[in-house]
C-alpha cells in the first residue's frame, strides 16, 4: 500500500452480489514507478523522505503514554488492595443491570464502587447509586472508550476505599475500548444472547482480551436461538482456554458461578489486606497528575 | 474512533523524540503496523494529516511498514502465519494458537530537519 495517501489498500468486500471478492482502490504499490509515482488526480510524491534527512530511531508503541497511566493505576490500585474489573461490551447487554445486582450479592464480603463509563448522561451512575455503592460517572463526550488518564482521574475523585472491588464499567462498544489498559486487575466481557452467538468471531480483538465472557439474558435464550455450546466454541476459539459464564441478571440464574469467579480471582491477586489495613491512610504512590507522563 | 487516539499517542512520540534532537521540522515517520494489532494502517493513515496539522509534522511522509500475523500452534509444536485472529492454524485446523507476533503499534523512526 502507499502509505502517503493510502492508495493500493485492500478492502475485503464481503457478501455482496457476487459470492466473495477482494477490490483493490487502485493499482498496487508495486506497480508505481522507482523515484515517485503520480495519481489520478495529479497529485505526486517523492519515493522516500527518509532519504534525504536525519533519521532519529525511535521504536516507541502508539500506545506508550496510556500504558504508562494505566501501570500507574494498577500500582496505585494494588497498594489499596483494590481489586478492578473492567467490563465491556455493546450497548445494551446489560452490564448496569449485572452490576447492579453483582453489588446488592457482593456488598457483605466487601464495599464496591464503581466508574461509569458512557458517551453522555449520569443515568447509570444513578442506577449503581440506588445500590447504596458510590459511582462516578465519566462521559466520554465524543470519544467511544476509556482511557487510563479518565480513569485515573476519576480514581483521584472517587477514592475507592482500601479492600474493595472496583467496577469500571466501559463506554458500550466492542471495538475501540478492547485497545486501552486502564489499569485493570482482569477485563470481563458480557455478551448478551439477543446479540448471538457469532459476536467472538465479528469481534475477536475485544474476544481476545478477555480474562472471561459473560453470556448474559439467559432467560431468553429460549426465544432467541441461542447455541450456547457455539457462542463458547467461537470464544475459545479466538482466545483459547477463555471461561465462559452464562447468567441472567434478571432472575439470578447462573450468578453464583459468576461470584465464585470474583472470589477467586480477588483473592489470587490481593494476598496483602491484612497487612494494608495497618498501614498509615497517607501510604502509597499518587496518581499521576492529570494528562501527564507519571 | 480509537484511530484518533493512537495517531494522537503517535505525535506525542513524534514530538518528544523530533524536540530532543532540537528538530525544527519532521519530514517523515516510519510506523511499524502489525496485521494483528487494533488499528487498520489505512485508518491510521488517514487520522495523520489531521493529528500533525498545524505542529512541526505536518507534511511528513507516512511510512507504514505492515508486519504480518505469526502464531504458535500447540498441536503442531510450530510458529505458523495467520491473517486474523480467529484463523485456524494454517497445517493442522487447529484453534489453540498464541500470538507471537504481528500485533504490535509502534513508531520506528522519524525524519528530521
Amino acid at each position: 500500500m502507499c502509505t502517503t495517501c493510502g492508495c493500493g489498500g485492500h478492502e475485503a468486500i464481503v457478501g455482496s452480489k457476487t459470492p466473495y471478492r477482494h477490490a483493490s482502490r487502485a493499482a498496487p504499490f508495486s506497480a508505481h514507478a522507482p523515484g515517485g509515482h503520480t495519481h489520478g488526480d495529479g497529485h505526486r510524491h517523492s519515493p522516500d523522505a527518509h532519504a534525504q534527512a536525519r533519521v532519529i530511531e525511535v521504536e516507541r508503541d502508539l500506545l506508550a503514554r496510556n500504558d504508562a497511566l494505566a501501570d500507574a493505576n494498577r500500582r496505585w490500585l494494588a497498594e489499596r488492595g483494590i481489586f478492578a474489573v473492567n467490563l465491556m461490551s455493546s450497548p445494551g447487554s446489560g452490564k448496569t443491570t449485572l452490576l447492579a445486582r453483582t453489588i446488592d450479592a457482593w456488598k457483605s464480603r466487601s464495599p464496591v464502587s464503581v466508574i461509569e463509563g458512557d458517551q453522555q448522561t449520569s443515568l447509570d451512575a444513578e442506577r449503581i447509586r440506588a445500590t447504596g455503592a458510590p459511582a462516578l460517572q465519566v462521559n466520554t463526550g465524543k470519544g467511544c472508550h476509556l482511557d487510563a488518564r479518565m480513569v485515573g482521574a476519576a480514581l483521584a475523585e472517587l477514592d475507592p476505599p482500601r479492600c474493595s472491588v472496583l467496577f469500571v464499567e466501559n463506554v458500550g462498544n466492542l471495538v475501540c475500548p478492547a485497545a486501552f489498559d486502564l489499569g485493570e486487575a482482569r477485563k470481563v466481557v458480557i455478551l448478551s444472547v439477543t446479540e448471538g452467538e457469532d459476536k467472538p468471531m465479528k469481534y475477536p480483538d475485544m474476544f481476545c482480551a478477555a480474562d472471561l465472557v459473560i453470556v448474559n439474558k439467559l432467560d431468553l435464550a429460549p426465544y432467541c436461538d441461542f447455541d450456547l455450546a457455539q457462542a463458547t466454541a467461537y470464544a475459545q476459539r479466538v482466545n483459547p482456554g477463555v471461561e465462559v459464564i452464562a447468567l441472567s441478571a434478571k432472575t439470578g440464574a447462573g450468578f453464583d458461578r459468576w461470584l465464585d469467579w470474583l472470589a477467586q480471582a480477588m483473592a489470587s491477586t490481593q494476598a496483602t489486606c491484612a497487612e494494608l489495613a495497618s498501614l498509615p491512610a497517607a501510604w502509597g504512590t499518587a496518581l499521576p497528575i492529570h494528562g501527564r507522563e507519571p | 474512533m480509537h484511530e484518533m487516539a493512537l495517531a494522537s499517542g503517535m505525535l506525542d512520540i513524534v514530538e518528544s523524540a523530533a524536540r530532543a534532537h532540537g528538530a525544527t521540522r519532521v519530514t517523515g515517520v516510519r510506523l511499524e503496523i502489525g496485521a494483528l494489532s487494533h488499528v487498520a494502517a489505512q485508518a491510521l493513515t488517514f487520522c495523520f494529516d489531521a493529528v500533525t496539522r498545524g505542529t512541526l509534522a505536518e507534511g511528513a511522509t507516512l511510512t507504514i511498514d505492515e508486519t504480518p500475523g505469526r502464531a504458535w500452534c500447540m498441536p503442531c509444536g510450530a510458529p505458523v502465519d495467520i491473517a486474523r485472529r480467529g484463523d485456524a492454524c494454517p497445517a493442522c485446523g487447529s484453534y489453540q494458537l498464541t500470538v507471537t507476533d504481528g500485533a504490535d503499534m509502534r513508531v520506528r523512526d522519524i525524519a528530521i530537519a
